[in-house]
């Protein structure tokens, strides 16, 4: 992405609406969403189920596309980009983490966390040391070539870490990354993502409808039928 | 994106699924297996027939009496046989081409308690040169011999083996019908025709099949090798005019003879081969378009199995055109696959075939080169539209997809 503007927000989102439907039926998904994202936040998106949380990740992510208002991403409007432009946008510079991991069944860890890879282009050889060096930072080196189903939870969920943290994107979106996973998994899993926030600087945007696990972010954006009602630290959000 | 990174993704996919993707591949296989056995079994049939045919003789004309009839095997209507005062005029009219006169009938020959059924044939010592069928053991006819009627004759290997066990037969008096004849030779051996053995066969000079055994001087076969090659045309239309001046038939009616090319013969037969061929490797190629068909039916299944799967490399980043190269290599692979196997068994099952109807076999690298690529294309065709649907996809559906 040869486009991206430096000095601008990594994320900047100018009155997004997302509406499904029509006439009656109408649904505002998204009602104005404006909110800027810099470099090294760790983010969590907060509010009940269907307050448009989810919508304004696919958003984020350059998965959906908005009805109407601006998504800037680097600087880069990305309601602009074609299908494949998006794809590539996400290749380059973004991670996923899913609620229900989302591996390739059947496949070693080690595929699955090379496969970013795969799209980048990158040879075999660096592509399996750099798949190993991601799967012994989230310390399962020695589940390699064991595949999802012979991996537990908190297990598949590092490897998916693993696999979004492969490419060296400039921004990870979590979605309910712990959803699945009981409470000792859980923060387990935060734990992990925060030290990558803290020491490597990565920004992380996580979805999350448990309050006590935004206590990890630095920040928190609270959604209600669509529109941005609360934006500020854990504490002052709770209050 | 690395096609290689594709084509081994594709093999693991088709790895992880053996089973189901054997059974994908099994109509390709029978598909091009069919075309394969069919195409080389016609090729084998053709080249045998024709085979067969020209080493019935060089430059070989059989002349007969009798109205033409069209095919291989034309048998004649009525007329009146040749007799020797026609060959006669053949000789001296008809340059550069050699003649032998033959009549012959069936008999039975018997040798202390044997009986066997068999062809008597009377001729003269041109048969051997025109129907390039040389005497290995023994002599040919002497010219006192041709001349005087004399008792001898020239037996076919199956005679040899079927009368005398095997060996044994020069010198010895062998009878035929009512003629106890000394067996002054050995024929080689030709292998069947057409089922026919060639081999089953005695020859004495004609004027003893005459004499001793027909009771009349009909002629009713006249062999005929024009000693040039290239000549037989030429020669067969100097036989045509001398025939019809001889036996008086007015201008513009029908010969009542006909003149038989050997070699135009052989061009109807393997005509005939070649398109009932034809016409098997059509009804085969159907198989495999119902196997193109398969293919497809299982990549639409499986794409909609792998949606989720699908969801994931959009969202990690694949473009919609490396989603549709991975489903279409996928498919190519699979049909490719199918073909190998196909080739295989139909080479096998074709050899097999051969080896039954005694044909020599011979891969035609050609249809073997041909059906691999057909194969694949065919896993192209058929898999565009389910990876066409598959890079369609919308990643946020594809990633709810349960």
């Amino acid at each position: 992405m040869g486009g991206a503007v430096h000095g601008a927000h990594l994320i900047e989102m100018r009155g997004i609406t997302k509406y499904y439907g029509k006439g009656e039926a109408l649904v505002r998904a998204l009602d104005g969403i404006d909110v800027t994202i810099d470099d090294g936040e760790f983010v969590a998106v907060m509010g009940s189920s269907g307050s448009g949380k989810s919508t304004c990740m696919n958003i984020l992510g350059a998965l959906d596309t908005p009805t109407g208002g601006e998504y800037l991403f680097k600087g880069v409007n990305v309601a602009r980009l074609s299908r494949d432009q998006q794809a590539l946008l996400r290749r380059e510079y973004i991670g996923f983490v899913f609620q229900s991991f989302n591996l390739l069944p059947r496949t070693s860890a080690l595929e699955n966390v090379e496969l970013p890879l795969v799209y980048r282009g990158v040879h075999r050889r660096q592509r399996r040391q750099r798949a190993m060096e991601m799967l012994d930072l989230v310390g399962l080196s020695d589940r390699a070539h064991h595949t999802p189903a012979e991996l537990s939870g908190g297990q598949q969920q590092r490897v998916a870490i693993a696999r979004a943290l492969a490419t060296d994107p400039s921004v990870l979106f979590a979605d309910e990354p712990t959803g699945n996973l009981d409470s000792k998994r859980s923060a387990e899993v935060l734990d992990f993502l925060a030290d990558l926030n803290r020491q490597q600087g990565i920004t992380i945007v996580m979805v999350t409808h448990e309050p006590e696990l935004a206590e990890w972010a630095k920040r928190v954006l609270w959604f209600s039928d669509g529109r941005l009602v609360k934006d500020g630290t854990p504490a002052e959000v709770a209050a | 994106m690395i096609v290689w990174s594709t084509i081994g993704m594709s093999l693991r996919q088709i790895g992880r699924n053996k089973m189901r993707s054997f059974l994908t591949a099994l109509g390709i296989v029978i598909g091009v297996g069919a075309v394969i056995a069919m195409v080389h079994l016609g090729d084998a049939a053709t080249r045998n027939v024709t085979d067969r045919i020209s080493a019935m003789g060089q430059n070989l004309l059989m002349v007969q009496p009798g109205t033409r009839r069209r095919g291989p095997g034309g048998s004649r209507s009525e007329a009146k046989p040749f007799d020797e005062r026609v060959v006669r005029a053949l000789e001296s009219e008809v340059s550069g081409a050699i003649f032998a006169p033959s009549a012959s009938s069936r008999a039975t020959v018997v040798l202390g308690n044997t009986n066997w059924p068999t062809t008597v044939t009377g001729t003269t010592n041109g048969f051997f040169k025109i129907r390039d069928w040389p005497v290995v053991e023994g002599r040919e006819f002497e010219a006192g011999e041709l001349r005087a009627a004399t008792p001898v004759c020239i037996v076919g290997k199956t005679i040899v083996d079927e009368v005398f066990g095997g060996t044994g037969a020069l010198d010895a008096q062998l009878r035929v019908g009512k003629l106890s004849c000394r067996v002054i030779g050995v024929l080689e051996s030709k292998s069947s025709m057409m089922g026919q053995d060639q081999d089953d066969l005695v020859l004495m000079p004609l004027s003893t099949f005459q004499r001793r055994i027909a009771g009349n001087w009909d002629i009713s076969m006249v062999y005929v090798s024009a000693l040039v090659d290239g000549t037989t045309e030429e020669v067969q239309s100097q036989i045509e005019t001398v025939l019809r001046e001889k036996r008086r038939i007015a201008p513009g009616a029908d010969d009542d003879f006909n003149v038989r090319d050997m070699a135009e013969i052989a061009e109807t037969v393997s005509g005939t081969f070649e398109a009932l061929s034809m016409l098997l490797s059509f009804i085969a190629a159907v198989s495999l378009l119902v196997g193109g068909i398969g293919i497809m039916n299982i990549m639409l299944v499986s794409v909609t199995e792998r949606t989720r799967e699908i969801g994931i490399r959009l969202a990690i980043g694949a473009r919609g055109r490396e989603v549709l190269w991975q489903f279409l290599i996928e498919s190519a692979v699979l049909s490719g696959i199918g073909g190998l196997l196909g080739i295989g068994v139909g080479l096998g099952g074709a050899y097999g075939l051969c080896q039954l109807a005694e044909f020599t076999f011979a891969p035609v690298p050609s249809i073997i080169v041909i059906a691999f690529l057909i194969s694949a294309v065919i896993g192209v065709m058929f898999g565009f539209w389910p990876a066409y649907k598959a890079a369609r996809l919308d990643p946020i559906e594809a990633l709810r997809h349960e």
